[in-house]
């Protein structure tokens, strides 16, 4: 009974695996296939006969490397600026008293809870006003700082010992100098989990920078593919290589740091 | 004394200084835009128009009349239903089914989290293709089965289902890790006493696990459902809120009504009626967590 049990599991878990797998399967060999055969035989799982024309449609079609430097601008920039903001934010919140600390952290707070696409209209008009939009600061600056990344750098900042600047400032050490020198250097895991999170996050979005660009050239990646597919609605083949392109980078870094990123997406769960 | 006062003095001013950044992105792009939201939303407002007319409460009043604005409140309820009432059923299973200590189990688990680092966006496009009755990869499976083959997105019936399996298929690996890390929160010893109690399988669910793992249902119901409400990406890629708006959720509404349409105050309107609705239970989940219902 037990035994029969723990097939069923074992045949269930391994049944839901296959799904969860299978789409990602089929984009790839799709993408190996050439076009004919894709609309001609689609019960035909492996490619009968292999191409790499997709791949090259793909660069031809479409501004692909072009897509993907905006993708990494976009995100790494995000991640870089932000982390530098949300760590000395974080670091006053959790070390440096000072007046309104409190209702300050309250704001913050208050942005976790709202839904960005409330501000999202009055920041495109803003973008608009100050001719940000299709401009890389545009993409970058509004998420240079974020409560969920400030509230998390603070709540490691608090869990340190008081005494561990004691004796720099007995030296004469400046906050800037203690910041670097002894608190920084202590932070690197939540900081990698923080970036992580940022690259991830806005690697994959897609409706902040679709609305935040409006010229093909300056899409990212998932948006100039989600556009490409609403504008040539039959070429799967292209899109299916195009796909393959854009999940790799994210594959191949989960393949190596798996752990990491299901702790740290896991934390980002709490934000609420 | 004078010194601890300089000291304290120059801390509070370095305070400031570290939080300075933030505070003005934050002023800019998140507060400031908040209380013009709620301004767009009481004008009749045009990217165009040099000055905005105030309408006060009309677009408001416009929305409770709005047959298109009630349809997508209903499908953002339908979509949220669907995925988050499931999505909790099937990511405790998988949770429970991955809670053992076998070689290879963390590969396994990783395989369900492989949809959660992916972009919606692109996931979306791969479904909607895979969807395709014509050359899809699903219709030939099904076949197979001698299940039937539909067009399922251009179908009215159809196309919110399929837009709730794609949300499913991306979302349960994420509440999957949340559901092990709270079953890994159970002590042994619980189970070794019901177990010497007789218990079976079945009861060892119903009275040990589930009562025990509440917290973490509650609080995985919740973010599931706050989640929910925003859904945009999937919707806009595989329908666009189509076929007959029957998949338009706010989301959607609100970028159709401000971004094609140009009404932005009305839009603005409706993004209002969302951030109530994502307020109210993000208050219940503040509730739910200040009672010590949940360990988070």
């Amino acid at each position: 009974m037990q035994r029969l049990g723990h097939v069923a599991i074992w045949t269930v878990l391994l049944l839901a695996a296959g799904v969860t797998l299978f789409p990602f399967i089929w984009m790839v060999l799709t993408s190996f296939k050439p076009e004919p055969l894709i609309t001609s035989h689609p019960e035909w799982l492996w490619p009968r006969e292999w191409t790499l024309t997709q791949y090259q449609d793909v660069m031809r079609r479409i501004p692909f490397v072009r897509f993907t430097l905006n993708s990494v601008v976009f995100a790494g920039g995000v991640t870089l600026v932000s982390l530098v903001l949300d760590c000395m934010a974080g670091y006053a919140f959790a070390r440096l008293p000072f007046r309104g600390r409190q209702i300050l952290f309250v704001l913050v707070l208050v942005t976790l809870m709202l839904p960005f696409h409330v501000t999202l209209i009055p920041v495109f008009v803003l973008e608009h006003k100050l001719g940000l939009l299709n401009t890389y600061l545009g993409l970058i600056l509004p998420r240079a700082t974020n409560g969920f990344g400030i509230f998390l750098m603070r709540q490691f900042f608090v869990s340190l010992p008081a005494e561990l600047d004691e004796a720099a400032r007995l030296d004469g050490a400046g906050d800037w100098r203690i910041f670097t020198r002894i608190y920084l250097p202590l932070a690197q895991a939540p900081l990698a989990t923080l970036a992580l999170f940022h690259f991830m996050y806005n690697w994959n979005d897609f409706l902040w920078p679709m609305i935040m660009t409006t010229e093909n050239l300056m899409r990212t990646l998932p948006v100039g593919l989600a556009l490409f597919k609403g504008a040539h609605v039959i070429e799967y083949g292209v899109l299916m290589a195009g796909s393959t392109l854009a999940l790799l980078p994210m594959f191949v870094a989960y393949v190596f740091a798996q752990r990491y990123f299901v702790k740290g997406i896991a934390m980002t769960a709490i934000k609420g | 004394m004078r010194r601890y006062g300089g000291v304290t003095a120059e801390r509070a001013r370095a305070g400031w200084l570290f939080v300075l950044p933030s505070m003005i992105i934050l002023a800019v792009f998140v507060y400031g835009p908040l209380l013009a939201a709620f301004q767009m939303s009481l004008q009749k407002f045009s990217l165009a128009a040099q000055h905005q007319t105030f309408v006060g409460l009309d677009n408001y009043a416009r929305l409770l009349q709005d047959p298109r604005f009630w349809g997508a409140l209903r499908n953002t309820a339908y979509y949220t239903l669907g995925t988050a009432l499931p999505g909790v059923a099937v990511s405790l299973a998988l949770a429970m089914a991955l809670n053992r200590r076998v070689r290879g189990i963390a590969w396994l688990r990783g395989v369900f989290f492989l949809p959660v680092i992916t972009s919606m966006a692109i996931v979306a496009i791969i479904w909607t293709f895979l969807l395709d009755p014509d050359i899809g990869g699903l219709a030939p499976q099904l076949k197979l089965l001698g299940l039937p083959v539909k067009a399922w997105l251009r179908d009215p019936d159809w196309a919110m289902p399929a837009v709730i399996l794609v949300g499913l298929w991306k979302n349960a690996g994420f509440y999957m890790v949340i559901f092990l890390a709270g079953l890994q929160g159970i002590p042994e010893a619980y189970y070794e006493a019901a177990a010497i109690d007789g218990a079976g399988p079945w009861a060892r669910f119903r009275h040990v696990t589930l009562p025990l793992l509440t917290p973490t249902t509650l609080f995985v119901s919740i973010i599931a459902v706050i989640a929910s409400f925003q859904v945009f990406d999937q919707v806009y890629v595989m329908t666009g809120g189509g076929p007959l708006f029957r998949t338009e959720t706010l989301v959607q509404y609100i970028y159709t009504q401000g971004f094609r349409n140009f009404q932005m105050g009305y839009a603005a309107a409706v993004a209002f009626v969302l951030l109530v609705i994502v307020l109210l239970l993000t208050l219940l989940q503040m509730r739910i967590n200040r009672s010590g219902l949940t360990g988070h």
